[in-house]
């Protein structure tokens, strides 16, 4: 009994100081952000790496779950009449929810495992010891260029997510299903609002942008140096990015207020 | 700098470029935001009750779209207040009058503007003198239905 009290009290004490832990990691690389120069060599190399090459993976599941979205739509809407509303339906579920979430997680096991296991394996190999012995610092040469790639490869993606799900909505719906073209643009055009909708989706995509890039940064450079470590560096980048996503998501759109 | 960097760097500029593209395109098309400028020209009108209208709502004369609603609020006197967007190339009678109708028997409302027979043309930021509320079925419904009832009891 007195055993399991205790391990509870060590696992609170774990999750606590790995917060702190992570907050100081990422005050570390906001000083980094705003006082050295940005190598924008290796910031231009990771952001091709995250952002350019996991544009065909973005587009496609986009593309993908726009057009389930308007059959599905499709499908619920005939039964009220109100199938003039399936771009609304498609746009509204895109831009404020699935676009944003969606992206977040295909970055995250796409691009933030990738980095994770990268940094632990510049870990394990002792490079990161190295880079210090050179009096150079690895949140400055490898976190920080990282980090900030995810973060600004995230908007960028969740638009491409979007476009392409809108696209996939229309093709199904007007060449598919036989909705009316205009009728589909109107009623999206009509019901998506600037504030609500579009400044929501980007806002949360910088968001999960920071999560994402900071937790997959930070579980690389505190990897266990073993191949093992690595392995749970990668696998606990994923979980953990995966969870704050879904939580903050709620806490964003609560606090928006649509 | 070697042919492999350049075609990576060029690989992420197309990318990021494109990327605004995305973000611009949703924004200005899809979210509807426009530039505040000297644009279009706006006019009011006043109603009893605009029942489902709301900002982005179109106006139409004969059923062609010739503009939006752009603000609806309460006047001093809390009647509700709406500034409709209309297309600057449009010359509106003064006595043009607006009424709030309904697309089908529940689809969305619209705002059909009627052109009247007047020379002198209304002016950006007048007001259209002639409006005619939204149908409040509900009411009306509600109506008829007390009217059976007091039927029924006589």
């Amino acid at each position: 009994m007195k055993a399991l009290v205790a391990r509870l009290g060590r696992a609170c004490i774990g999750f606590v100081s790995g917060l702190g832990a992570i907050t100081r990691f990422a005050g570390a690389i906001g000083v980094v952000v705003l006082t050295r120069p940005w190598r924008f060599r290796s910031l231009s190399r990771q952001l091709y790496d995250a952002g350019a090459l996991s544009f065909v993976l973005i587009s496609a599941s986009g593309m993908t779950v726009g057009m389930v979205l308007a059959l599905q739509g499709y499908n619920t809407l005939t039964r009220f009449g109100a199938e003039s509303s399936l771009g609304a339906v498609v746009g509204l579920s895109l831009i404020r929810e699935l676009g944003p979430v969606l992206t977040a997680l295909l970055v995250t096991g796409r691009a933030g495992s990738a980095k994770a296991a990268e940094i632990g394996a510049m870990v394990t190999t002792e490079q990161l010891d190295g880079l210090r012995m050179m009096s150079i610092d690895p949140v400055d040469y490898v976190a920080t260029p990282r980090a900030l790639a995810i973060f600004f490869a995230m908007p960028l993606l969740t638009a491409f997510f979007i476009l392409f799900g809108i696209l996939g909505g229309y093709l199904v719906g007007v060449n598919f299903l036989g909705l009316d073209s205009g009728t589909y643009l109107a009623s999206l055009e009509t019901s998506v609002d600037f504030r609500d909708d579009i400044v929501a989706a980007f806002l949360k995509a910088g968001i999960f942008g920071m999560l994402v890039g900071l937790i997959s940064t930070y579980r690389g450079t505190t990897c266990t140096p073993t191949t093992e470590g690595v392995s749970a560096a990668t696998t606990s980048t994923v979980v953990t990015a995966s969870v704050c996503i879904l939580v903050s998501d709620y806490v964003i759109t609560a606090l928006w207020g649509v | 700098m070697d042919s492999s960097t350049s075609g990576r760097d060029l690989a992420v500029g197309v990318f990021v470029l494109a990327g605004l593209a995305a973000v611009a395109y949703l924004s200005v098309q899809v979210g509807g935001l426009s530039y505040s400028g000297p644009r279009g020209f706006e006019v009011v009108a006043t109603f009893d009750n605009v029942g489902g209208l709301s900002a982005r709502s179109p106006a139409m004369i004969s059923g062609v779209k010739v503009g939006q609603v752009k603000t609806i609020g309460l006047d001093a006197d809390l009647r509700a207040r709406v500034v409709i967007d209309i297309d600057p190339n449009l010359e509106l009678p003064a006595d043009t009058s607006a009424a709030i109708r309904t697309q089908g028997l529940l689809g969305d409302q619209f705002i059909a503007l009627e052109p009247g027979a007047e020379e002198v043309l209304l002016g950006p930021g007048e007001e259209i003198l002639y409006t005619d509320s939204a149908l409040d079925l509900e009411s009306l419904i509600g109506r008829v239905v007390h009217d059976a009832g007091i039927d029924d009891e006589n």
